[in-house]
């Protein structure tokens, strides 16, 4: 966008929002929005402290792993379904299902199935994740060119080659948006788990300043999380760019 | 005209046939697209597939290549019955069928790479026939970054360097512009004189196939089957340049043309 004849760099608008929230913070009309400047200099304070750094591996690994198994899982599954019809009529409802469903309402079953640790709050990450990505890579397989997987087949590629060297790259663009959009929506799991489960990690650390109304610590650790959940987005959004170039021609 | 030999004439002379097609039928559910077809794919000559749309010629390449499973009779190659894709057979096609992700030299190597052959060795037979086909100094391209008739070049250096004895090609100039499928055609001819391979080749245009063609099947369809076999003789030794103008070259472009007109809608 351009202002009186300047080029403005990308999020500047991010600039108005911060000067509103300053403005409003210092005029103190409420409790719940501190100025900016106050959450900033809280944010550098808590990122020091030893609660903030135990928050950020807890969440880290039951991020990372429900992300792994999400992707380890689900690229191959939806592979699988945009190749089998008969996979895909047996799994493509409870895909869809659960797509939509209120992944929330399922996660006591979990507690009762898996226990209050880390193993349910990894699985409601997956849970959370891994339906986008089965479908993306799903969409990814089914628009493949019949040809190619022709011309595979006519210089003798074993289903294995075909898996690995066809129709895993045909599908990767439609692959790593599914990815992308299951990270995110992996970042709510994992602190939806973390609230409901156990009270560990960034969950523990929203429900202890939330309820004690330290609302500042409240949106400086609110900021990191969505700095974090950003920039893992931006990463796969570059990603999908590295490979837009074949995507339409397919 | 003495060129014109009818199908299934029991004087002729025994030829060495690289493919045979005996007694083949396909059904999809009630749809009859192949019925009980003979054919005979003489070693080192370019047959054509000739007819019009939905006389099932695609179909019965594809049943040769292995991709397709007659559901009667049976396909012959160098006398071995064929149950699915093998090495003795290369298939160009259409749309040419590159893997857009890799660079020409990756496309071309990559029937040698599903072979398993070494990296270096492939890519040594590749850049070979990369220069055959006249792309040298595409090596790195992508598909994308090249126009139409050189992709289809890809697509055949790719069949050429799995060496295989015979080349399947499913109309592989019709998504070529005009000019360029031309040159296809004078460079498929000296391909067919200069490689012991033989060729089948699938195609709509009457013109195309009476150009290259040593033996032409006209297909009709409903049912699916062979109507005639046309083997020119006369215009092949007078040169490349000469073809679009020697009168037996005319006469059977219309004399085709003459069978297949009520089978075009």
């Amino acid at each position: 966008m351009t202002v009186f004849g300047y080029r403005l760099p990308g999020m500047s608008s991010l600039l108005v929002w911060g000067l509103l929230w300053e403005i409003v913070g210092q005029l103190g009309l409420t409790f719940f929005i501190p100025p900016l400047s106050e959450v900033v200099a809280t944010l550098f304070v808590v990122i020091q402290t030893a609660a903030f750094q135990k928050a950020l591996y807890e969440t880290a690994y039951a991020f990372g792993a429900g992300v792994f198994f999400a992707v380890v899982i689900g690229i191959p599954t939806g592979i699988l379904m945009g190749k089998s019809r008969l996979l895909d009529e047996l799994l493509l409802p409870w895909v869809n299902i659960f797509l939509s469903a209120p992944l929330t309402a399922l996660v006591p079953v979990l507690m009762v199935l898996f226990g209050f640790g880390m193993k349910s709050i990894i699985i409601t990450t997956t849970l959370f994740a891994i339906w986008i990505i089965i479908l993306n890579a799903r969409a990814g397989v089914m628009q493949i060119n019949r040809s190619l997987i022709e011309m595979a087949r006519s210089f003798g590629a074993t289903p294995m080659d075909a898996f690995v060297k066809i129709y895993f790259w045909a599908a990767l663009p439609e692959i790593l948006g599914g990815v992308r959009i299951g990270i995110i929506r992996a970042v709510k799991g994992v602190i939806i788990g973390q609230l409901l489960i156990s009270i560990v990690g960034f969950g523990a650390l929203f429900e202890l300043y939330s309820s004690n109304f330290l609302m500042a610590h409240f949106w400086a650790v609110l900021i990191v999380l969505f700095a974090m959940a950003f920039t893992i987005s931006e990463v796969f959004a570059y990603l999908e760019r590295r490979v837009a170039y074949y995507a339409a021609k397919r | 005209m003495p060129q014109i030999k009818q199908t299934f004439d029991p004087g002729a002379a025994p030829v060495d046939n690289a493919v045979t097609v005996r007694g083949v039928s396909k059904n999809y559910g009630n749809v009859e697209a192949l019925r009980d077809m003979t054919l005979e794919f003489p070693r080192g000559q370019l047959t054509s597939l000739l007819g019009p749309s939905g006389c099932g010629k695609t179909t019965l390449l594809k049943i040769i290549a292995g991709l397709l499973e007659p559901t009667s009779g049976e396909i012959m190659v160098n006398g071995k019955a064929v149950n699915g894709p093998g090495p003795d057979r290369a298939f160009v096609f259409q749309d040419f069928a590159l893997l857009p992700w890799a660079s020409v030299i990756r496309n071309v190597a990559f029937g040698l790479e599903l072979r398993g052959v070494a990296k270096s060795e492939r890519e040594s037979i590749a850049s070979k026939y990369i220069k055959d086909v006249g792309l040298a100094g595409f090596e790195n391209s992508f598909p994308h970054e090249l126009s139409g008739g050189m992709r289809q070049r890809v697509g055949l250096a790719r069949a050429l360097s799995v060496d295989a004895q015979v080349l399947l090609m499913d109309e592989p100039f019709s998504a070529v512009d005009e000019q360029t499928r031309r040159k296809f055609q004078e460079d498929l001819l000296n391909l067919v004189q200069n490689e012991n391979k033989t060729f089948i080749f699938v195609t709509h245009s009457i013109e195309e196939a009476v150009y290259v063609s040593d033996q032409i099947a006209i297909l009709l369809p409903r049912p699916s089957r062979v109507s005639e076999i046309i083997r020119p003789s006369g215009f092949r030794e007078k040169g490349i340049d000469n073809i679009r103008r020697d009168p037996e070259y005319l006469d059977i472009v219309d004399e085709i043309w003459a069978s297949l007109r009520n089978y075009v809608e």
